[in-house]
């Protein structure tokens, strides 16, 4: 069965901070759903499906619930795939609101890595006990940058990609975030600039990686009947799939991602093309990862990115794709580590006509969501979100 | 320029009742692999249970310890070290570093051995490579 039009997401927020030294995580959730359903015209007591992950405080969706006092639910998800999480948990909660376990969904993520000092990026990390794969691995540095570049590394000997091609995908997103208040990084850079940066990881340079921010934020997903209530402009779920991809027994390959299986079940679900889509919100943890994503997305050819990406192909207004109009996680946020809820929110304002009037795609009315979520070069997760402003 | 890899702390390995005999091997200087025995086939890394067909008619077996550089990195902090896949002479692909050598010079195909690392606090010693 198919979740082609069962959802609507009516409600998006994106919480303004980007270093929170005055609000918890829970905080940070309470602010985001607030915001969210105050954006939809639905408050509190609306609320009877709830989506969050590990990165919400206490166990799965219980302490959450009991903190936003959530008293009406009756449908809980806190399935965890990373930064990809989000935009995955929209599907879940069209397909749950097509069953009937719920009427209005509430999605969150918040975080304060910032304000916290966590080494994100450079710092081998375990995701918890027990994990089978970590005594082989953490002993090797294995860090969330080493593993992302070796998949650059990879790319560059196998299909001849270049520094410079990928520093294309910062300068895009650099030129989007010069008209974000919010933004990180706001200043726009070169394709020099880029390139001239620390080496952090060969071949990924201090500017090819993303922020490190606090913040977080929210959606609201409900039935046809309830959005068409509303005041929103209607943005109607096309499809959605979810993917993983493994180290495969030492069999790993690192020329694709688990966006290749996600995202041509979206396509199909959705019954678009690639080629259909005018705005895409592309998971952008490092430059690389917005690289393979775009081809194995089928924006181009496996192979073909780095020439894809480059000569501002990416720019909203003189690109053929623009993407992360917001900025993204290269320039504007990267709440809580995770950039999934980001990019489903800013394909809303997109569809909305609500981005930035500087960066907005005229008369758009599909966009693509994609996260990507775990470690690129060890074992990932993928998901994708294909969306119609109705 | 030459950038040598540092002799950096490597965090001991967490050994589990499954690949104990992993690490007592290494222990020995043995390096050792996975194999279903249903397939014949080999696998990274070392668990209970054979990744091609779930049953757990699995064994470690030794490896001959050399193979090629599949992909890599040079993580450019204090102590430069090299996270790197090497692809076995067996066929697996084995998540570990490059050591003891220029990383500036290390390339996708060059030859690589294995060679032991100590690791902190006594723990038991992890499988790395070096240029063969």
């Amino acid at each position: 069965m198919s979740i082609n039009g069962a959802a609507y997401i009516v409600g998006a927020f994106e919480h303004p901070t980007r270093k929170a030294e005055g609000q918890s995580v829970a905080q940070l959730h309470a602010e985001v759903a607030y915001g969210a359903l105050q954006d939809a015209g639905l408050s509190k007591d609306d609320v009877d499906g709830f989506f969050c992950t590990s990165a919400a405080p206490g166990l799965g969706p219980i302490n959450m619930a009991d903190y936003m006092g959530l008293t009406k639910l009756r449908h809980v998800d806190s399935t965890d795939m990373g930064g990809c999480s989000y935009v995955m948990h929209v599907g879940h909660a069209a397909q749950a609101i097509r069953e009937g376990r719920c009427n209005v969904a509430l999605i969150t993520l918040a975080g304060r890595p910032r304000a916290e000092g966590m080494a994100t990026g450079t710092v081998p990390r375990s995701w918890a006990p027990n994990i089978p794969d970590d005594p082989f691995e953490i002993p090797m540095a294995r860090t969330v940058v080493t593993s992302y570049a070796m998949v650059a590394q990879r790319h560059m000997h196998q299909y001849g990609t270049t520094s410079e091609q990928l520093a294309w995908i910062k300068v895009a997103a650099s030129q989007h975030a010069q008209h974000n208040p919010h933004a990180m990084l706001p200043k726009p850079v070169t394709v020099e600039d880029v390139v001239n940066s620390p080496m952090v990881a060969d071949p990924l340079h201090r500017l090819d990686c993303c922020v490190i921010s606090d913040g977080g934020g929210a959606l609201i997903v409900t039935r046809p009947e309830i959005a068409k209530s509303l005041k929103r402009p209607l943005v109607k779920v096309l499809g959605c799939a979810e993917a993983t991809k493994n180290q495969a027994a030492g069999g790993i390959d690192l020329s694709y991602s688990a966006a290749r299986a996600s995202g041509a079940a979206a396509f199909a679900e959705a019954k678009v093309k690639a080629s259909d889509i005018q705005y895409a919100s592309i998971y952008d943890s490092f430059t690389i990862t917005v690289l393979m994503q775009l081809e194995d997305l089928g924006f181009c050819e496996k192979g073909q990115g780095g020439k894809f990406v480059a000569d501002g192909n990416l720019i909203s207004g003189v690109g053929k794709l623009p993407f992360n109009t917001d900025g993204g996680g290269l320039c504007n946020n990267h709440p809580a580590n995770r950039g999934g809820m980001t990019k489903v929110i800013e394909a809303v304002r997109q569809l909305r006509g609500e981005a930035h009037a500087k960066v907005q795609v005229p008369g758009c009315k599909l966009a693509l969501a994609n996260g990507i979520g775990g470690l690129l070069g060890h074992r990932h997760g993928a998901a994708t979100l294909i969306m119609e402003r109705e | 320029m030459a950038t040598m890899s540092a002799n950096r702390a490597i965090p001991a390995p967490k050994e589990d009742p499954t690949t104990k005999p992993f690490w007592d091997a290494a222990r020995a200087g043995k390096f050792l692999i996975g194999l279903c025995k249903d397939t014949g086939k080999h696998f990274w890394y070392p668990r209970g249970c054979s990744p091609y067909t779930l049953s757990n008619n699995v064994e470690l077996v030794e490896a001959k310890g050399t193979g090629t550089i599949y992909s890599f990195t040079v993580m450019r902090s204090k102590e430069p070290h090299a996270p790197a896949y090497v692809e076995l002479d067996e066929g697996p692909r084995v998540f570990t570093n490059i050591v003891d050598c220029d990383l500036d010079a290390l390339k996708i195909g060059q030859k690589v051995k294995v060679v032991f690392k100590p690791t902190e606090e006594g723990g038991a010693p992890v499988p790395m490579f070096t240029p063969a």
